[in-house]
Order: structure tokens, then sequence, then C-alpha cells
């Protein structure tokens, strides 16, 4: 008997076509996106992308400069192109657009001046500015600098060092001088050998306390009280944004199947007049959702609506009016509300995983993050992000609201065709 | 004056199977055409064809003189399907709203028509419960009265008592009935013949997407059987005999003296004369058609 009931639910299940996708392909699915997120990086970290501006132009600087363009763990770029050197102001302007989570600034005197241990005065000052999105990059990059100074200016650190000795010990003699002298210019040869050939990919690790000072400085969000929560608050309201949207649209398919959907296309109402109808309905409280999202994060995280809230409302009209035309699309591509259901969880989910609405797209390898852009979720959480997160003013967003709005009426587009088959037979 | 329906030469082929073959019939003023027919037989779709929301393959129908699927046909149209198309956690006063603006309906006029139908399908009292909490009779109520908001001068009801118990169907005749002395025009689908012969001025059987009868009832039963009937004659041991008659009055009385004659004894006897439901199995058959 037992068996026998097992049986039938195998029989039931081979002939449930939603069920075996959500019981064999979404899980596959889930698995091959998060490998692709976490599995890739083979025990370590992508190379960090970095912007260094060499201000200095020093012999030390542009040594100390093709070290760090050397260390595998970074990707050092000094200009937005292969034309343009980036500048300290350009460098900030594209941390704070989000092109770059870290920029490096060498600036003037370095070269004179370039070891500057912790507890010693002296020392130039390095300027790392940081993306405070990503919290670990800066201090990757902080403990990459280092090593790199180590390895590129070994004689700059003798020569430091001697001061101090001469210091402590009340003077070297002219002997003494002459063999550290020596010593510190085939340190020097040694060193420019040794940073013409590239490195081997280094593990990123902690800062490892510092023979170069630095200061690390948030570029963006210095003023948030609670990082990355409107992040999560976009990603997350993204994500149940389309689930309301496939519910929504989903209405129509309990009308085909109740005559409801007959008498109302025998009425005035004609079928671009009701899917219009469905669209507002759905985009409406898809907007109502995220504005809830927003309030209570403004409420219970400090996330700061109200000081964007034109940002938010632009933002979150287009957001809602892309995802009701991929639940009108969704819909009307599916013949039941079960097929409905189990193509809105592979669909929903996929692109949630994919365009950063579970793990923040920067984390994620670089093929994925462009992957990512086929999803409106990258576009609608870059929007949020850009507003919430980098305090960009709303024309910033131009781009986002253009790809939302095409998006929506791209769906629109596939959802009218695909109701056709509900219109006339 | 125009025809409120007429319909010509209709065809209507779903790939190589017709699912209508050449239908013509004209629907008079407040008149109510029953549509009999076996399942399968073309029946919604011939209904679905006048609705428009399906497109023939050949043929002609007019509502009013307007072409069907015009806007003008559509206003003289109500369209009472066979499912309970209605909004389920809606009460009943907002599905009616709903349909209604859906029609055309506004203001003062919806508010109107929302009060007429309620009073009309005998819901008043229920009209701001959900939908979902009401018996099936009154959904069906409910169900005509959502599709009639608007006035319309042809009413097309598929199978409107299917799943209602002998008191909510009674009631539902009585609408009928109120729309017929109103001097609406009705085509009535059903399976179930004593509704036909009750309500409806004349019947069209269809089969096989063909009309292969339409009429009145008693001429139909002519054309079919003439004045043939069918005799029952039950014995005391239990043993019966059927005679197809065509002359009741004198081979009655011949059989029951040929029963005398050889001292049979006789405890029942019926004439039964055919009607719709014997024309409609004459016509197509006692074969299932599923």
């Amino acid at each position: 008997m037992i068996l026998d009931i097992i049986r039938t639910g195998f029989l039931n299940l081979r002939r449930d076509r939603g069920a075996v996708m959500l019981s064999f392909i979404v899980p596959i699915a889930f698995f091959t996106i998060f490998a692709g997120i976490f599995g890739s990086r083979r025990g370590g970290t992508d190379p960090i992308r970095i912007a260094l501006v060499d201000e200095d132009r020093s012999e030390v600087s542009r040594q100390f400069v093709d070290a760090l363009k050397a260390e595998g763990g970074l990707r050092v770029q000094t200009g937005p192109d292969t034309l343009t050197l980036y500048t300290a102001a350009s460098a900030e302007a594209a941390v704070r657009a989000g092109d770059l989570p870290v920029a490096v600034i060498v600036p003037k005197g370095f070269g004179e001046n370039p070891i500057g241990f912790e507890d010693e005065p002296g020392g130039t000052r390095l300027r790392i500015l940081n993306d405070s999105s990503d919290p670990i990059a800066a201090q990757v990059v902080y403990g990459l600098i280092q090593k790199s100074a180590m390895v590129s200016m070994p004689d700059a650190m003798a020569a430091e060092g001697t001061k101090i000795v001469d210091r402590a010990t009340g003077g070297l003699t002219a002997a003494q001088r002459a063999t550290m002298d020596s010593s510190i210019a085939a340190l020097r040869a040694y060193a420019k050998e040794k940073c013409s050939k590239p490195a081997v990919q280094t593990h990123s690790g902690g800062p490892s306390g510092g023979i170069v000072a630095a200061d690390i400085r948030d570029v963006v969000g210095e003023n948030q009280k609670s990082p990355l929560v409107a992040f999560y608050a976009a990603g997350i309201g993204v994500m149940f944004l389309l689930f309301t949207a496939s519910a929504a649209g989903g209405a129509m398919l309990d009308e085909a199947d109740n005559g409801t959907l007959d008498r109302i296309l025998s009425s005035r109402v004609t079928m671009t007049t009701l899917l219009l109808g469905k669209l507002g309905y759905a985009a409406l409280l898809g907007f109502l959702q995220l504005s809830v999202m927003f309030l209570w994060g403004a409420f219970a995280f400090h996330v700061e609506l109200f000081r964007h809230l034109g940002g938010f409302l632009v933002m979150a009209t287009v957001t809602s009016l892309a995802s009701s035309g991929l639940g009108l699309a969704l819909a009307a591509s599916c013949k039941t509300r079960a097929q409905l259901s189990s193509l809105t969880t592979l669909v929903v989910l996929t692109m949630s995983a994919l365009g950063g609405s579970m793990v923040p797209r920067f984390i994620m390898p670089e093929f994925l993050q462009k992957i990512g852009f086929v999803t409106f979720n990258a576009w609608a959480i870059d929007g949020f992000t850009k507003i919430f997160w980098r305090e960009e003013p709303v024309t910033h967003v131009w781009l986002q609201v253009l790809v939302l709005l095409g998006a929506a009426v791209v769906f629109f587009a596939i959802a009218r065709r695909l109701a056709r088959r509900w219109e006339v037979s | 004056m125009t025809a409120p329906l007429w319909i010509d030469s209709l065809v209507k082929s779903y790939g190589e199977r017709p699912a209508l073959a050449g239908v013509s019939l004209e629907v008079a003023e407040g008149e109510i055409l029953g549509l009999l027919g076996p399942n399968g037989a073309g029946k919604t779709t011939l209904i679905r064809c006048v609705v428009g929301r399906v497109i023939p393959t050949a043929g002609t129908i007019s509502v009013f003189g307007d072409p069907v699927g015009s806007p003008a046909a559509r206003a003289h149209i109500g369209y009472i399907p066979q499912e309970i198309a209605l909004y389920g956690r809606l009460t009943a006063a907002e599905n009616l709203g709903v349909f209604g603006r859906y029609s055309g309906l506004e203001g003062g006029g919806l508010r109107h028509s929302i009060q007429a139908s309620l009073e009309w399908s005998g819901l008043t009292e229920r009209a701001k419960d959900p939908v979902m909490s009401f018996s099936g009779g009154m959904k069906r109520r409910l169900n005509m009265a959502a599709g009639l908001l608007h006035g319309p001068r042809l009413i097309l009801l598929d199978e409107p008592t299917t799943g209602v118990d002998p008191q909510s169907r009674q009631r539902i005749y009585a609408m009928v009935e109120q729309l017929r002395a109103q001097g609406v025009s009705v085509i009535y689908t059903t399976h179930y013949m004593e509704e036909a012969e009750r309500l409806c001025d004349r019947v069209a059987i269809i089969d096989h997407g063909k009309i292969i009868a339409m009429g009145r009832q008693a001429d139909l039963v002519r054309q079919s059987f003439g004045t043939q009937g069918e005799l029952v004659l039950l014995c005391d041991n239990g043993v019966s005999h059927k005679y197809t008659v065509t002359d009741p009055a004198t081979e009655i009385a011949k059989i029951l003296n040929k029963a005398r004659a050889e001292s049979i004894p006789v405890r029942d006897l019926t004439f039964k004369a055919p009607n719709l439901e014997s024309v409609f199995l004459h016509l197509t058959g006692r074969e299932l058609r599923e």
C-alpha cells in the first residue's frame, strides 16, 4: 500500500511539469549561480580595481607605482582611458560614481620622504579614498601598499632606518655612512630589477602595520547612519515586487478560467485596455509595496528616504512599471496558475540572484556582474544605490530610468502579443 | 425593423475539424429561442461567435443590423456565460458595480441599475455579502444579473440553471419570463428539455455543427412523429407490452378489447405522447458523444 502511494506521487509529479521544474531545475539554476559567485574564487579574492594618482612623479614614486601595478592582488588604473590620467578629483569622482571601489593618491613630496613608520613623525601620507559599500577593499589595498613598499623601496626604508640609527647613536662615522650608502644603492638596484617582473598572484590580507603612512577616507557613504541598508531595501524590494507583479498578472489566468475574461471582453473593454488596467494596478501595488518597505527602512534603520524623496519616487515608479510588465508577460505565457507559479519562482529567483537582490553585485566575479545587467534588478538596484548610497542627484539615474522604462514597454508588448490567444479564437 | 439576431451560413473550423458547418437562424423581437444539442455539437461556439469571442471562418452575423463585434452590437448584447463569472471576494453590489462600469454605466444610472438588478435577482438583502459566501443558486442569479445591467436587447444565456436546486431554478425561470415580458430577445442554451418546453417559443436543435431542426415544439414533434405515441400495457403477471400507435382513440380500444378477449388481466395502461426529449433523441440518436 505504501508503495502504491509512492507510485501515485511519482505519477502525479511526472505529469506536473511545474513541480518537476521546481524540484530539479530551480535548485540546479541556483547552485550554478552561487557556484559562479563564490566557487570561481578558488580560495582567493578577485584583484581589487584601484584608481592610482601619482602627484609626486619622482623616481621613488614611479618605483612605488610600478610595484603596485605589478601587484597581483590589484588591478591598477591610472586613468579612465589610455589617454587620460586620473587626478585626485577625478579619481574621487570615479569612486563616488561606483566605477572603482578604491583610489590611491600618492601626494607631492612622497619621493623625498616615503617612509613614515606609523609611530615616527614624518613620512608623506598616502590618501586612500574608499567606497564604504565594500568595507574590505580599502583594508586589503592598505596591506598591499605596505607589501609593495617593502619590495619596491628597500633602499628608502634602509635610508630612513639609517636616519633613526644616526639620531639614536649620536652619528655614524664616515666609513659607516659610506657602507650604508653603498648598501642602499645595491638595494635600489635590486628593487628596480624585482619590480620589473610581475608578482605572483597574492592572497589579500588585512593591514600589516605601516611602513608607508596612509589615511583611509570613505568618500561614499560617510554620512550614512546605517550603511548598506538602502541597498538591501532596494534589493529585497525589487525581488518581492516581481513576485507581487506576477501574482497580480496571474489574476488574468483565474479570469480566463472562470469565464470572467469572456464576460469582460464581451463588454466595452478591449484586451489592450484590460492589459493596461492590469499593468496600472500591478505598478501601483508595487509602488506602494516599495514605499512601505522604504518607510519601514526610514523608521527602523535610518534610511534617509525623505532627503532623497525625488529620486525614490522616480526609481520606484519605473521599477514598479518594469516589474509589472514582466509579471503580465509571465502570466500571459502560462496556461495555469500552477505553471505561472513555477515559472515565476524560476525567473524571479534567477534574476534576483544575478541582478544583485540576494548578493551585492560588487562581490561577484566580473563576468557575473556583466551578466547581471540583462536583469532589470541590476538596473533598479544601481538606480536606488546611486540615489541613496552615492547620494547622486536624480538626473544621474537617467540611464537606469530609460532602461527600466524600455523594459516595461518591451514586456508589455510581449504580454499583449501573448494575450491574443485569449482575445478571439 | 431589423432582427435582433440574424445569422447566415455561419462556418467555424478549427483546422480540419468543423465546429459550425453552415448555421443560419434568426431571432425575433421578444422571442426566446432554445438552443439544444449534445455536448460538443457547436452550441457554445455559436454563442461565442455572436458575442464576438470567436471569429467565424465564413458567414455573417448581425445584431440589430450591426456587425458582430462592433461597439453598437456589443452594447445590444448581454452575455451570461456558463461559468460563474464573478469575483468571489467582492460583494454582490461590488460585482455589479464592476461589470456595470465595464459596460459603460456610471453615476446615478449605475447605482439605479445595481439596485434594480439586486431586486430582480432577489439578492437585495445580500448586497453587501461577498459572493464566495453565496449558495450555487444565488451565484447563478447574480451571474445573470451581472450580464444584464446595461439593459441589453439580446441576451445569450448559456446553461443558466446548471447545478442549482429546484427553488433557484424556478426563480431563474421567473427571471427569464420577466425578460420576455419586457420584449427582450433571448437565446437560451440548455440540456434540460423541460426548461426549453416551458420557456422557449421556438427551439433549434444543433448537432455536428448544423441545425438539424428548428421550430415550435409542437411542430417539431409533429414533424418527427406525426400523431404517433407509445402505449404501454402492464399485465398482472408483471409483463409489459409496448405498442406504437398513430390513432390513440381507436387503437387503445382495440388493444384493450384484444386483452379482454384473450383473458389477459391488465394492471395498468399508459399512453405517452412524444415530447421534445423524444424529438431530440430521435434526431441526435442515443449513442454517447463523449
